[in-house]
């Protein structure tokens, strides 16, 4: 327990040190915040009619969702830079808990995101984002999102266990970002071609995006949500016992 | 640099591991006193990383049996890393910390607790002359000065057998003699140090016992004395320049080893100054002209060439079973 922490120091002085991560994490989502709101938001608002409401309300749990995916990439190039600089090798050969150089990682990654969607939601409230303010909302949207960067760290470190170099990530890092515009995070699915929408209704982040927005707005959550839980849940799991047999496996020279 | 005690380091017996299908480590022994300096010499891909990466429980190995520090490594691996350090080419530092918080993060690590914790990283930083740069981040350091913070840190858990692996690989000069330094300071301390090199000076002056690893072989062990006596590698090179000259020098020295595309003959020397002059004088009275003149001493190749060119036991193995006190 105590290595988990002192791992988890270093990944928050990390962070502190490479200010760059918790930047780019929140610049790129506030970026695709301002094209989508400002320069398509026009457009896409005449397209879904007064009965829908303004589109940033539509699009911020959207956003929300690429901002833990920003934060996975960061979390699978940094867990990557622990293996080939070897760092990780040093770990091994000390009489430490070996469960503590990875959930440091997983608990530190997911600060970093929260940290990141609190601020992305503070400024989209500046842009006129307007969510629904019944705390329990509000807490089911933490605990979602807080579930769902587990589940994307936990793939994420496999990941940056698994590649051989930095490139290595790039496959995970691309997957995660294109996917939200496959998914019911920019236009509804119902607007897509035939092929598009039935990936895009049977992709994982459609519910989650869904059950997001329902929190947010204050709508109902199909199902209650429990498709988008199911996911998440099996993500984390997928991703922790990928991790877990990765470190496993003796290092490669 | 006396071992008085025969207790163990390390004791390895008939390790063996390949990689796919690729035989690295083929059925070695060592047997290292503690206290003492052994030093596992080969060229590129001869094992040595392999054999410390499994030493230092980094990676399982195939068959034979490991006890390091007086603890079987397979059955109690977390015993064996409390008691050992690695430092080497796989090791390494965080570039993201400065030196200090590097110890520090190596000192929370070994519950050293607070107190404790500054108080090391205050001498070892002192100790490793990194203080001035103590508040910088390590990815600033220069080669030297990581190879230096990755030993500091290795020592911060008090290592009883230490891992070396390639320790002066890549640096200057003044840096190799540091950490030469510095590595007989531990010995001093009764610390067992267990390093790689290539390098057949390095062994030479750092190690009690050296064993020569070749194609996942041991192919020699003993002291350096044991290793380089009968080595026909010290030689003078003598270079002339044609083949008339050349031919008339091979005439006069019939020991020489002559090579008509190099237009050099070698003769076999100690390198020291008696056998010159008496080569010199030599080259004078048969008023031969040389264009050039080399000294080689023995060097790993010689030691590789002598143990593997022609490996049969005569010739290429010093004793094994001599104690290792010089």
């Amino acid at each position: 327990m105590s290595d988990a922490l002192t791992m988890l120091r270093r990944n928050v002085r990390h962070t502190q040190r490479n200010p760059t991560t918790l930047v780019m994490t929140i610049a790129l989502p506030v970026f695709l915040l301002l094209v989508f709101v400002g320069v398509l938001g026009g457009a896409l608002n005449a397209g879904f009619g007064p009965a829908e409401g303004e589109y940033i309300d539509y699009l911020v749990p959207g956003i929300l969702l690429m901002t833990v995916g920003y934060g996975a990439s960061q979390t699978a190039m940094a867990v990557n830079r622990d293996v080939t600089t070897g760092i990780i090798a040093r770990f091994r050969t000390m009489a430490i808990s070996r469960a503590s150089v990875l959930t440091g990682h997983v608990v530190g990654s997911t600060i970093r995101t929260l940290v990141s969607a609190a601020l992305v939601i503070a400024v989209s409230v500046l842009m006129g984002f307007r969510p629904a303010s019944d705390p329990a909302r509000w807490l089911g949207t933490l605990g979602l999102l807080a579930l769902l960067t587990v589940a994307l760290t936990w793939i994420a470190v496999a990941v940056g266990l698994m590649a051989r170099t930095a490139e290595g990530v790039g496959p995970f890092i691309f997957v995660v970002q294109l996917l939200p515009f496959l998914s019911s995070a920019f236009v509804p699915p119902e607007s897509m071609s035939v092929a598009v929408r039935w990936f895009a209704t049977h992709e994982p982040f459609t519910p989650i995006i869904d059950a997001l927005r329902g929190l947010l707005l204050g709508t109902t959550v199909e199902h209650g949500g429990i498709v988008a839980i199911a996911w998440c849940v099996g993500l984390a799991l997928a991703g922790y016992v990928w991790a877990r047999a990765l470190f496993r496996r003796d290092p490669a020279a | 640099m006396v071992s008085g005690s025969s207790r163990s380091a390390i004791e390895v017996t008939g390790l063996r591991k390949s990689f796919g299908g690729t035989v690295v480590l083929d059925g070695i022994d060592l047997a290292v006193d503690e206290g003492t300096t052994f030093s596992l010499l080969g060229p590129n891909g001869a094992g040595k990383t392999t054999a410390v990466r499994i030493l230092s429980t980094l990676i399982r190995f195939d068959s034979g049996r490991v006890r390091v520090a007086g603890h079987d490594l397979v059955a109690e691996p977390d015993a064996v890393r409390r008691l050992i350090g690695v430092t080497g080419q796989f090791s390494a530092v965080d570039d993201l910390l400065t030196g200090e918080e590097n110890l520090v993060l190596m000192a929370d690590l070994h519950h050293l607790g607070r107190v404790e914790g500054r108080r090391r990283t205050a001498d070892l930083l002192d100790r490793f002359d990194l203080t001035g740069a103590a508040r910088r981040l390590a990815s600033t350091y220069s080669g030297g000065m990581r190879r230096r913070l990755d030993l500091a840190m290795t020592l911060v858990g008090d290592p009883r057998v230490i891992f070396l692996d390639e320790p002066t690989t890549g640096l200057d000069p003044r840096s190799r003699q540091a950490m030469w330094e510095t590595i007989r300071g531990l010995v001093a301390n009764g610390v067992t140090i267990f390093l790689t090199t290539q390098y057949l000076d390095e062994a030479d002056e750092l190690a009690d016992r050296i064993a020569v690893l070749d194609g996942g072989k041991v192919v020699a062990s003993g002291t350096a004395e044991e290793l380089k006596r009968g080595l026909p590698g010290g030689h003078v090179r003598l270079r002339f320049a044609d083949a008339a000259r050349l031919a008339a020098a091979a005439g006069v020295l019939a020991d020489a080893t002559r090579d008509d595309e190099a237009l050099t003959l070698s003769v076999p020397s100690d390198g020291g100054v008696p056998a010159l002059r008496l080569l010199l004088d030599r080259l004078e009275r048969a008023d031969l002209e040389v264009a050039e003149l080399s000294v080689h001493t023995p060097d790993l190749d010689d030691v590789f060439f002598a143990l593997t060119g022609h490996a049969t036991g005569a010739t290429a193995t010093a004793t094994t079973e001599k104690e290792a006190v010089r």
